[in-house]
């Protein structure tokens, strides 16, 4: 009996819960090459994008209900209407693929495997927007992907999708892919312009909004590739399809990016407001014999959670309800034998390694938190260190530049919350209770040669 | 800072770094100008103008940095305030090949630290604050932070192509490889080449090796996981019993393991009332 067979009976059939549409055909020898993607209706919903004009299109991709898939949600067509139109001024689209929020792993296998769904996006929308100039900006730890965009580039300007008068509709478009150096930072839309700019990548002070002065202090769109790479297929197959999965504030399909202590790590294309109890469910649950203690939503910039949260809907409003943020949907699952304190140390030391030095609330006061996080996970804490984290965390959260800042805080103030009395073990037991030895990938080889590899042996 | 430390002296300024050699001058200076052309304003071609500079000599050298001042009309102190800002410029010189291992959180959890550990130990670098790199030059040892590649932890990254699932033994055959000289190709991406060559694709030159944009095939096993569910198609050692309610920080039950050694239906929380659901066992709800 296959594992589908068997969850069907139970009413949660994959083939139900998931809608693969991105991922539709990353299964196919060669998935990345302009070929599949034609015979995946390829470049069908820029035909479609074109025939319409430029607003009627703005306002079809507001219609749809399309929410930023880069963490903050916020209406991708409505972006696009910001951008003021007569103006003189050469506008530019700027594709954010700075993909580094830890736990986040979306954006990156999507451009491996179906880049060319982020180019046709990038030629709709500078149709819309009345762009002639466009950017992917790359991390450049990701050699792989930077190949499989030069080449699918290269590809959509021999067939006439980008270049001079894209399919005959007088639009002209030139596309820069860009690979960046190495800075968490720059995946925050103002720093990426700095970075675009050739500057250190810092964020700016808004307004004025990117989509008034933005790269060059010209009018721009900074969007995620997910979020770009979306609307073709809402041209495509229609809003109303788009409409028909997720909720009426949430609608549409996105990608879930399951990590950690799981059988089954991985892509799960669905539509949003599933649940990670259903994901888990259908993908054999946490690893066997152990069970979830802690999970991000969205990154380790969104307060993290706990079994208790399972059913909460995985949509803009559910989690937010729930007192987090859906962010980047990298849902990093942690089981038991996972030291919370190790978990937000390590990420701690992430942001204060990733703060750009601009705003001193996050400069100063990452450094500190990692100062009292090593020494409480090192048995030399006192029991005021505790207030004195939510304290300096609350000096930072909200009051920097940018939502670095608030990310850094997110884990303590979480953590804090659901796991106060781990903090306090550390503290009074002079250590760390765990052995991290038990949180590894091949933690429990010794007892079954071939569990806990999954998919992944 | 200590006076052992070469990039600083003390009194004197420095005198301007010697410039390239004019073959090789002449080479950049083509190559700096296709990589201006791309853009609407030649400042943006910094960042890939620093790849440039790296590929040449394998990190940032003042040379460098003067070279990039010339070329976009910058000053020295401009460019050297963004060279220093991004991790991924070398101020020194280094391996050939960078081997990175992710200690984010959760690649560190599920491993990435006893690989570092091990990797640390095995090529005998990095004790008392000593070079990284080992001593024939090939390989440079480095942390690394999350490389979005999470569903593959935990990750190694190797002139920044993907080396998924890694464990300390498989990690440390990779740099007797490199250092041996054998061909090592990567989970995802192209057989590698040396830190320099990888520095000049990221300046925006596309990789001309014959099938260096084919190589190690489509997604990743973890990326089709959701796509292969959905398809109705099962998932290889995948298990249906999610994880039971045992008591936090017991050893795992043995035997209840993985599926393909058991083809009956093992317990699950809904068959043991004593064990209330954990997050997958909920079958039937």
């Amino acid at each position: 009996m296959t594992l589908a067979a068997e969850i069907g009976k139970n009413g949660t059939s994959p083939e139900k819960l998931l809608a693969p549409v991105l991922s539709s055909f990353w299964d196919e020898p060669e998935s990345w090459t302009l070929d599949t993607y034609h015979r995946h209706d390829g470049y069908e919903g820029l035909r479609k994008a074109l025939a319409m004009s430029p607003d009627d299109l703005i306002a079809y991709v507001k219609d749809s209900g399309l929410r930023g898939r880069g963490g903050a949600g916020f209406p991708t067509g409505m972006k696009w209407q910001f951008i003021p139109q007569g103006d003189g001024k050469p506008h530019y689209l700027v594709v954010n693929a700075d993909e580094s929020e830890p736990g986040t792993c979306k954006d990156i296998p999507l451009l491996f495997a179906n880049p060319h769904s982020l180019i046709e996006g990038i030629v709709i929308a500078c149709y819309a927007i009345r762009s002639s100039h466009a950017f992917i900006y790359l991390r450049g730890e990701v050699v792989p992907v930077l190949r499989r965009l030069h080449e699918a580039v290269r590809e959509a300007y021999e067939a006439g999708y980008l270049g001079t008068n894209v399919l005959g509709s007088g639009l002209d478009l030139t596309l820069t892919v860009h690979a960046g150096a190495g800075a968490y930072i720059c995946g925050e839309e103002t720093a990426l312009l700095d970075s675009l700019e050739g500057r250190r990548g810092q964020p700016r002070l808004r307004p004025p909004f990117p989509a008034v002065a933005g790269l060059y202090a010209c009018p721009t769109v900074v969007n995620n590739v997910e979020s770009i790479a979306s609307v073709p297929a809402i041209l495509n197959r229609g809003k109303d399809w788009f409409k028909s999965m997720g909720s009426e504030k949430s609608p549409g399909f996105t990608l879930y990016s399951l990590s950690g202590h799981v059988t089954s790590p991985g892509q799960y294309e669905a539509p949003l407001g599933i649940t990670l109890r259903q994901l888990l469910d259908m993908s054999g649950g946490m690893r066997a014999g152990h069970r979830l203690k802690f999970w991000t939503p969205g990154g380790s910039s969104t307060p993290m959670f706990t079994e208790e949260h399972l059913d909460v809907p995985l949509d803009y409003e559910g989690v937010g309800a729930a007192g987090s943020m859906l962010g980047t949907k990298a849902l990093q699952c942690f089981d038991e034998t996972t030291c919370v304190v190790r978990a937000v140390t390590r990420w701690t030391e992430f942001y204060a390694h990733e703060s750009c030095g601009k705003c001193t609330p996050c400069r100063e006061g990452t450094y500190w938190l990692v100062q009292l996080l090593r020494a409480i996970e090192s048995g030399d804490g006192v029991p005021s260190d505790l207030d004195k984290l939510n304290d300096i965390a609350d000096n930072i959260n909200g009051k920097s530049f940018c939502a670095l800042g608030d990310g850094a805080a997110s884990p303590i103030f979480s953590s804090l919350k659901y796991f106060r009395e781990e903090y306090e073990q550390h503290i009074t037991g002079k250590g760390c209770p765990f052995d991290p030895a038990r949180s590894t990938l091949w933690a429990d080889d010794k007892d079954d040669k071939n569990a806990h590899r999954g998919v992944n042996a | 800072m200590t006076a052992s430390n070469r990039e600083v002296s003390l009194g004197m300024p420095q005198l301007p770094a010697p410039a390239y050699p004019a073959d090789v001058l002449a080479r950049l200076e083509a190559d700096a100008k296709e990589v201006i052309a791309r853009y609407p304003d030649s400042r943006s071609a910094l960042l890939p103008l620093l790849h440039l500079v790296q590929s040449e000599e394998g990190f940032v050298s003042r040379t460098g940095m003067a070279f990039c001042a010339d070329q976009l009309g910058l000053t020295t102190a401009e460019v050297t305030a963004v060279a220093t800002f991004y991790t991924m410029y070398r101020r020194r010189p280094s391996g050939d090949y960078q081997v990175g291992v992710c200690t984010n959180t959760l690649c560190a959890v599920m491993g990435g630290d006893a690989i570092f550990d091990r990797l640390k130990e095995h090529l005998g670098v990095g004790d008392d604050g000593s070079d990284m790199t080992t001593d024939d030059g090939k390989v440079t040892l480095e942390h690394i932070e999350c490389n979005a590649a999470c569903d593959f932890a935990p990750v190694v990254m190797v002139n920044w192509e993907f080396f998924d699932n890694q464990t300390p033994e498989s990690a440390t055959r990779i740099v007797d490889d490199l250092i041996a000289g054998r061909t090592v190709e990567p989970t995802r991406g192209a057989p590698l080449c040396t830190y320099k060559e990888t520095a000049r694709i990221l300046a925006g030159f596309p990789d001309a090796r014959p099938g260096a944009v084919e190589a190690s095939g489509g997604a990743g096993a973890a990326s089709l996981i959701g796509l292969k569910l959905a398809k109705g198609e099962a998932v290889p050692q995948a298990r249906v019993v999610g994880p039971r309610g045992e008591a936090p920080r017991e050893r795992p039950q043995k035997g209840a393991e993985h599926l393909s050694s058991h083809d009956a239906p093992q317990q699950t929380s809904a068959s043991d009332p004593e064990h209330p659901a954990g997050p997958a066992a909920e079958e039937g709800e």
